[in-house]
């Protein structure tokens, strides 16, 4: 096989794992902080994705251009998620957030199957069939323009939480919650920010992949368990891991999809997450516990 | 006038009652021998197959007009989800059968359509598939089963058969192909399939390298990127709908145009796949079970499809429900009951030759299975599909290569 071919898929696998890096971002910040695993988190990028399809479909207004506006609608859930809904079971059994985070799932997805039905729907942007050439290497246009979405987005976050006041407050109540609240803070509205802020990643990075992928309201499940599969392999509650994660797992379905069956390249992805558990429980980049 | 003559004895008003009770209970009687027959509709209506079944009731929507129209009763349906899955056909069935359906029309997919076959065996009551493939449905001996759509085997030598055909009549013919197909049950049967019959068809190409996918697969650009790759002039694909709109998608963006794109499955005709697509939909060759657009019944279901959904056009889950809903209705008349002996005989007895599907008519041999279908070649053009193989049986000619992709404005 020539190698031209190894490094377009690998380019390809690298552009991908970036928005995947997004996607899982939002769910290692929401358990870096708060502890709660969100259950929830692929089906909230639908609801992304959904409105952005919405959006176009009415109003052609660009999935890329109206990232920042669906990722504020995103924020604006998280928000109230965690301050109705999630705080009271903050100090309650890890099972009992688990069943939560799952029934609201489960709604979300059937309450986008009874607006939107089973049926695929995409957004047809002017570039949704663009590519560059560079030499021998094609990229796909709505790949790069989503993987540079996803490296801003990632650098304003990282951004917000080193040198912002309240990325300081938050930060602080993840590092020593007692702490926290002996100085003062309002650990309760913090929660609910980052929960937003989470929320606000998955919802850019749905905005993002509505141009790269169809959505049906079942995808949800199916990246709640990508996304766990990238952070458990980044480091779970560690922001570069997450990125990191995402790379990885993209360049290794890709390049097993060459290299073997591409029917089971997804295979490769979950073996590294299981090398990861043996041999590195606390991720890549994880702080041992 | 006496009073004997007026009173109302005991015995007047008994036998009154009596004469009245009978008058009343006649037309009962009678609308009980000719009234509609009662067919349970199995479909799958929600689950991954959603769609698909909902298609498929289009066809249930559109039959009692026509079959009125061509002198057959109506039908009274009965509607019910199979949900895509197994054990729900099953018990569907049942439920159907104890609420008085008469027969049973169904489902769409081979495991369900097997599960209800088993359980219209059991309670001896006649079963008329729509759409499966899977050849053993057929083959278990089962008195009440028939079906009306082409087997695996029946689909793939008619591929090849029709692909000669537009080779020979484009006068160039792929040297390679590239296979790829999604690696579930009807793929991997479809793919093995292929293997066994292919050599029997002398075909001008030879496969380079056979590509498997995941099914929920959410990119397929290494796959595009593996088939770009082997050199192959045109791929040979069975797909689902998702993944078709994917592939195509990323033949464009990674710049190959095969010769053309042979589709021995569902998804490259489909509505979603033409919407969603637009021009870049254009030029794929589907090899499936359709409908002879020349035939009267063909047009008329076209019609009244054209009336009730203007922005669909018709399809083989339309044609092939819509026709066991014609066979049903056409027994019923034949065997004048709803006696379920007497029903299956007269299914095993049709002999339509008015008929919407590609092929001389509907008949069964002894084993339930129509072996008299042809399968059709069609091919999407400017939003539309046009049908260019079997001769006879077609409306335009096969456009082969297909317009480069790069060069469609």
């Amino acid at each position: 096989m020539p190698l031209d071919i190894y490094l377009n898929v690998a380019v390809s696998g690298l552009l991908t794992g970036l928005v995947y890096g997004l996607m899982a971002l939002g769910l290692s910040v929401i358990f870096g902080v708060v502890r709660v695993v969100n259950f929830a988190h692929g089906e909230m990028m639908t609801i992304a994705m959904y409105i952005a399809i919405v959006l176009f479909s009415a109003f052609k207004l660009d999935p890329l251009v109206m990232m920042v506006p669906i990722a504020g609608v995103l924020f604006a859930l998280g928000y109230v998620m965690q301050a109705g809904l999630i705080n009271p079971f903050i100090s309650r059994p890890e099972h009992s957030q688990f069943m939560l985070l799952v029934a609201v799932a489960i709604i979300m997805v059937n309450v986008l199957l009874l607006i939107f039905g089973p049926d695929a729907r995409s957004v047809q942007t002017s570039y949704a069939f663009d590519s560059f050439a560079f030499g021998p290497i094609i990229v796909d246009a709505t790949k790069v323009y989503a993987a540079c979405a996803a490296i801003v987005v990632s650098a304003a976050l990282f951004t917000f939480f080193k040198f912002s006041s309240v990325g300081k407050a938050i930060r602080a109540c993840a590092d020593n919650y007692t702490g926290a609240l002996v100085v003062g803070l309002d650990v309760k509205r913090l929660y609910a920010l980052t929960f937003g802020l989470g929320a606000a990643c998955v919802g850019a990075a749905g905005s993002m992949l509505a141009i790269i992928i169809d959505v049906t309201p079942p995808l949800g499940p199916q990246y709640t368990l990508l996304a766990f599969v990238i952070v458990i392999t980044g480091g779970l509650g560690s922001m570069p891991g997450a990125l990191l994660g995402g790379v990885l797992i993209g360049m290794t379905e890709a390049l097993a999809g060459l290299l073997f069956a591409p029917s089971a390249k997804s295979m490769f992805a979950f073996a590294i997450l299981v090398l990861v558990l043996l041999f590195r429980p606390q991720g890549i980049v994880g702080k041992r516990a | 006038m006496s009073q004997s003559t007026h009173a109302l004895t005991r015995r007047r008003l008994l036998a009154a009652t009596a004469a009245a009770t009978a008058t009343l209970a006649a037309p009962a009687i009678v609308r009980a021998q000719g009234g509609p027959l009662k067919v349970g509709v199995l479909l799958p209506r929600s689950g991954y197959q959603a769609s698909i079944g909902q298609d498929c009731f289009r066809g249930v929507e559109l039959a009692n007009p026509i079959l009125k129209d061509i002198g057959l009763g109506e039908l009274q349906i009965m509607s019910a989800d199979t949900e895509t899955n197994v054990d729900v056909a099953r018990s569907r069935a049942e439920k159907l059968i104890a609420d008085g359906a008469q027969l049973l029309m169904g489902a769409f997919d081979s495991g369900q359509s097997s599960a209800i076959a088993q359980v219209a065996e059991q309670k001896g009551i006649p079963f008329v598939i729509n759409i499966a493939a899977a050849p053993p449905i057929t083959e278990q001996g089962y008195k009440f089963v028939f079906r009306n759509f082409p087997t695996a085997p029946m689909i793939l030598n008619d591929a090849f058969t029709n692909q000669k055909e537009i080779f020979e009549a484009a006068g160039s013919a792929p040297k390679s192909v590239v296979f790829m197909h999604v690696n579930d049950t009807f793929g991997t049967a479809m793919a093995g399939g292929i293997g066994g019959v292919m050599p029997r068809h002398n075909m001008p190409y030879t496969i380079k390298e056979t590509i498997s996918y995941d099914p929920a697969a959410r990119d397929l650009s290494v796959e595009i990127s593996k088939a770009k790759a082997a050199g192959a002039e045109a791929l040979l694909v069975v797909s689902r709908i998702n993944d078709a709109i994917l592939l195509t998608r990323e033949m464009v963006k990674q710049r190959w145009t095969p010769q053309g794109v042979l589709s021995m499955g569902p998804g490259w005709y489909e509505d979603q796949y033409l919407k969603t697509l637009g021009k870049i939909g254009d030029g794929p060759l589907s090899f499936v079970p359709w409908y002879d657009p020349n035939k009267k019944l063909a047009k008329a279901l076209e019609a009244a499809l054209a009336a009730k959904y203007p922005n669909l056009d018709m399809n083989t889950n339309h044609v092939y429900t819509f026709e066991a809903l014609l066979i049903a209705a056409d027994a019923y008349k034949r065997a004048g009951s709803a006696d379920p002996k007497a029903l299956a005989d007269a299914i095993r007895a049709t002999d339509i030759k008015d008929n919407v599907s590609t092929g001389p008519g509907i008949s069964f041999d002894a084993k339930g299975q129509n072996v008299k279908l042809k399968n059709s070649a069609i091919q999407n053009r400017g939003g539309k599909l046009v049908t260019v193989a079997p001769k006879g049986a077609t409306n335009a000619s096969a456009v082969w290569p297909m317009p480069a992709y790069d060069k469609r404005g």
